[in-house]
C-alpha cells in the first residue's frame, strides 16, 4: 500500500504542468493573430471604409475576427497537444480518467462560453443601433435614424440630410432626389460627408439594392418604402448591384454612382433639374412618394387598364397585383 | 435483387440523368445558335442599323408575342431576330419603325431620351393610308402617359442608351394596327424613329431590351417575350 502511493505520488509529481503549457503559447498566438488581424488584414476587409456604414461593417467583422481567433487557436492547439501528449500508448486499451465532478472545468467552461455569447451579443446590438441601422433597410419606419436635419431643399455645408429614393425595375435602377424637384437620373450622385437618407421601393417584383462600398444593402419591395442610412466619407466609386433574384437579367441589373464633393454635387443635382424642368421630364413625372402604383396615371388620374386609347401592347396593360394568366 | 441486377438498374438511372443534362444543355445551346445574327458593317465611321418592333410575329410557336426585327443590309429582307452586330468605335444610325401599339411606360423617366447623339430622337408618324401627321420632329422626350406615343422602348443599359420608341398615336393605336408580321408600311399606321449613338471602341457583347411591361401574360409583364432573344430582347456585339 505505501509502496502504490509512493509510486502514483512519484507519478503525479513527473506529470508536466499541462495547462501551462496550453495557456502561454495560446496567448502568445492569440495576440499575435489578433495584431495580425487588426493591423494587416482589416484595411483590406469589405465593403471597405467609404461610408460609415461600411467603416462599421469593417470595425464589426474585425472584431469577430478578433472574438473569435483566440477561441480557433485554442480549440486547434488543445486539439493538437492532446494528440501528443495524451495520445493513448501501443497496447493501452483503457479509457481516459473521468472528468466528472470537475467543478474547476465546468465553472471554466460555463464562464468562458457565456461571457462570449453575452459580448456578442452586447457587441452585435450596440453595432446596429449606433450606425442606425448598420445600413440595412429599417422598413418605413426606422427605429434607429442617422442624425441630420430633414430639409425640403439640401444645402451644402449644412446638416441637412440628402434624400435619394432608390427605385428597381427589371432590370435598371433610378434614383429620385426630392430636395431637388424630384428629378430622376439613371446615375447614382452623392456628396461627401453627408448623411444620406434612402427610400428604397420597386415598381414591379423584388429587388434589393446594395451600394457595395457604401455598405448600404436594402430590398427594394413594391408598394413598400424601405428606408436605410449611411453618409459617405470618401469620395469616389460606388457599385450598385441588385442582390436579390429578379428575372433573368438580374445578374446584369448593376450600374456606377459616384461620391464627390458637396458643391460638385449640387451642381450635378441642379443641372439635371434644370435640364429635367426645361425637356419636360420633371412634369411628365409622377409627384414624388414613398411609393408608386404603376397602374395609375396620376396626371390623367386614372387606372391604365380605363385610359381609353391606352390599350397597351397585346391589348393589356399589366398591373403587379393582377397579372394576366397565360 | 442480384448484385448484377441492381448495377444495371444503376449505369441505366446514371445514363438517364447524363442524358438529360446533354439533351438541356443542347437544347439551349442549340437553340440560342439558330438565331442568326445580322451582321453590318461600317462606313466612314458609320453604320445603318434598322429595325422594327411588332404587335406580333410569324414564328410557329409564339405568333402572339410582341416582336423585333432587323432588317439585313444587303436583301433588306426583314429577319425574326434581335442579334446584330457593329462594328466598333462607330456612330451608329439607328432607325426603328413602330408598329405596336401605344402603351404607358411602367416609370416615366424612360420617356426621356438619353444616350443618343445630341440626346434626342427624330419622330415621324403615319397613317394606315400613308398620311404624315407628324413630321421629323426632333424631341428629347416622348411622354409615353400624357399623348401616348410611346410602343415599346430600345435601352442599352450598359452604354447608357435609353430611347423610347415611337407608336402610333392613340387612336390609329387602338385600331387598324399592323395584324401580319413582319409589318410593312403600306397599309398600317406606324412610326418611324432615327436616332445614333457611338458604340465603344473594344468590342463586346451588350444586351438591350424593351423597358415596357409588354410581356402579355406573364407576371407584371416582363416575362416571355421580355426576357427571350429574338423578340423583345437581344445582343449588340460590338465587333473591334
Amino acid at each position: 500500500m505505501t509502496s502504490t502511493a509512493s509510486t502514483a505520488s512519484a507519478e503525479h509529481a513527473a506529470e508536466p504542468r499541462h495547462g501551462l503549457r496550453l495557456v502561454v503559447p495560446w496567448l502568445i498566438l492569440s495576440l499575435v493573430a489578433d495584431l495580425i488581424i487588426w493591423f494587416v488584414w482589416k484595411p483590406h476587409l469589405p465593403p471597405g471604409d467609404m461610408s460609415t456604414s461600411a467603416q462599421h461593417q469593417q470595425f464589426d467583422i474585425a472584431v469577430l475576427a478578433i472574438s473569435g481567433a483566440p477561441v480557433l487557436i485554442g480549440v486547434i492547439g488543445y486539439f493538437l497537444y492532446a494528440i501528443v501528449v495524451w495520445r493513448a500508448k501501443p497496447g493501452d486499451d483503457s479509457d481516459g480518467s473521468p472528468i466528472h465532478g470537475s467543478t474547476k472545468v465546468s465553472a471554466a467552461w460555463i464562464i468562458g462560453t457565456s461571457a462570449i455569447v453575452l459580448w456578442l451579443f452586447v457587441f452585435g446590438t450596440v453595432e446596429l443601433i449606433v450606425p442606425a441601422g448598420a445600413g440595412a433597410g429599417e422598413g418605413p419606419s426606422p427605429i434607429w435614424q442617422l442624425a441630420g436635419k430633414h430639409t425640403a431643399v439640401w444645402s451644402p455645408g449644412s446638416d441637412d440630410m440628402l434624400q435619394v429614393q432608390v427605385i428597381g425595375q427589371q432590370w435598371v435602377w433610378t434614383y429620385r432626389y426630392p430636395q431637388f424637384g424630384g428629378m430622376e437620373s439613371s446615375q447614382l450622385y452623392l456628396p461627401v460627408d453627408t448623411p444620406v437618407e434612402f427610400h428604397v421601393t420597386s415598381l414591379d417584383v423584388i429587388h434589393e439594392f446594395w451600394a457595395y462600398q457604401l455598405g448600404v444593402k436594402a430590398d427594394a419591395n413594391p408598394d413598400v418604402d424601405n428606408i436605410a442610412y449611411t453618409e459617405p466619407k470618401t469620395m469616389g466609386s460606388v457599385t450598385v448591384r441588385c442582390n436579390e433574384l429578379c428575372g433573368i437579367w438580374h445578374g446584369a441589373m448593376f450600374n456606377y454612382g459616384k461620391v464627390e464633393s458637396q458643391t460638385a454635387f449640387e451642381g450635378w443635382a441642379t443641372g439635371v433639374q434644370a435640364k429635367e424642368a426645361a425637356n419636360g421630364v420633371l412634369a411628365a413625372l409622377p409627384a414624388y412618394a414613398l411609393t408608386y402604383d404603376p397602374t395609375v396615371i396620376p396626371q390623367l388620374g386614372q387606372a391604365v387598364v380605363k385610359v381609353d386609347g391606352i390599350t397597351g401592347a397585346a391589348g393589356y396593360y399589366y398591373p403587379s397585383t393582377d397579372p394576366v394568366q397565360p | 435483387m442480384s448484385v448484377p441486377a441492381r448495377a444495371a438498374g444503376l449505369i441505366v438511372a446514371f445514363l438517364i440523368v447524363v442524358g438529360l443534362g446533354v439533351f438541356t444543355a443542347v437544347y439551349y445551346i442549340g437553340g440560342t445558335s439558330l438565331l442568326p445574327t445580322v451582321h453590318y458593317t461600317g462606313s466612314n465611321g458609320q453604320v445603318n442599323v434598322v429595325l422594327q418592333e411588332d404587335p406580333q410575329n410569324n414564328s410557329a410557336t409564339k405568333p402572339d408575342w410582341v416582336s423585333y426585327y432587323v432588317q439585313d443590309p444587303s436583301s433588306k429582307q426583314w429577319i425574326h431576330t434581335t442579334l446584330f452586330s457593329v462594328p466598333a468605335n462607330t456612330k451608329v444610325n439607328m432607325t426603328i419603325y413602330g408598329f405596336d401599339g401605344c402603351t404607358p411606360l411602367r416609370n416615366n423617366f424612360w420617356s426621356q431620351v438619353q444616350g443618343t447623339i445630341g440626346g434626342t430622337v427624330t419622330v415621324s408618324q403615319f397613317d394606315q393610308k400613308g398620311k404624315e401627321y407628324v413630321t421629323n420632329d426632333t424631341t428629347s422626350v416622348i411622354n409615353a402617359w400624357s399623348n401616348c406615343n410611346v410602343g415599346h422602348t430600345f435601352a442599352i443599359p450598359s452604354l447608357g442608351v435609353f430611347v423610347p420608341v415611337a407608336s402610333p398615336n392613340a387612336q390609329l393605336s387602338a385600331n387598324n394596327l399592323c395584324s401580319s408580321s413582319p409589318c410593312t408600311t403600306s397599309g398600317n399606321p406606324y412610326a418611324q424613329e432615327t436616332f445614333s449613338f457611338m458604340t465603344p471602341a473594344t468590342g463586346g457583347v451588350f444586351r438591350w431590351q424593351c423597358l415596357v411591361p409588354c410581356g402579355g401574360g406573364f407576371v407584371d409583364g416582363n416575362g416571355g417575350p421580355m426576357q427571350t432573344l429574338g423578340y423583345m430582347m437581344g445582343e449588340m456585339d460590338v465587333v473591334s
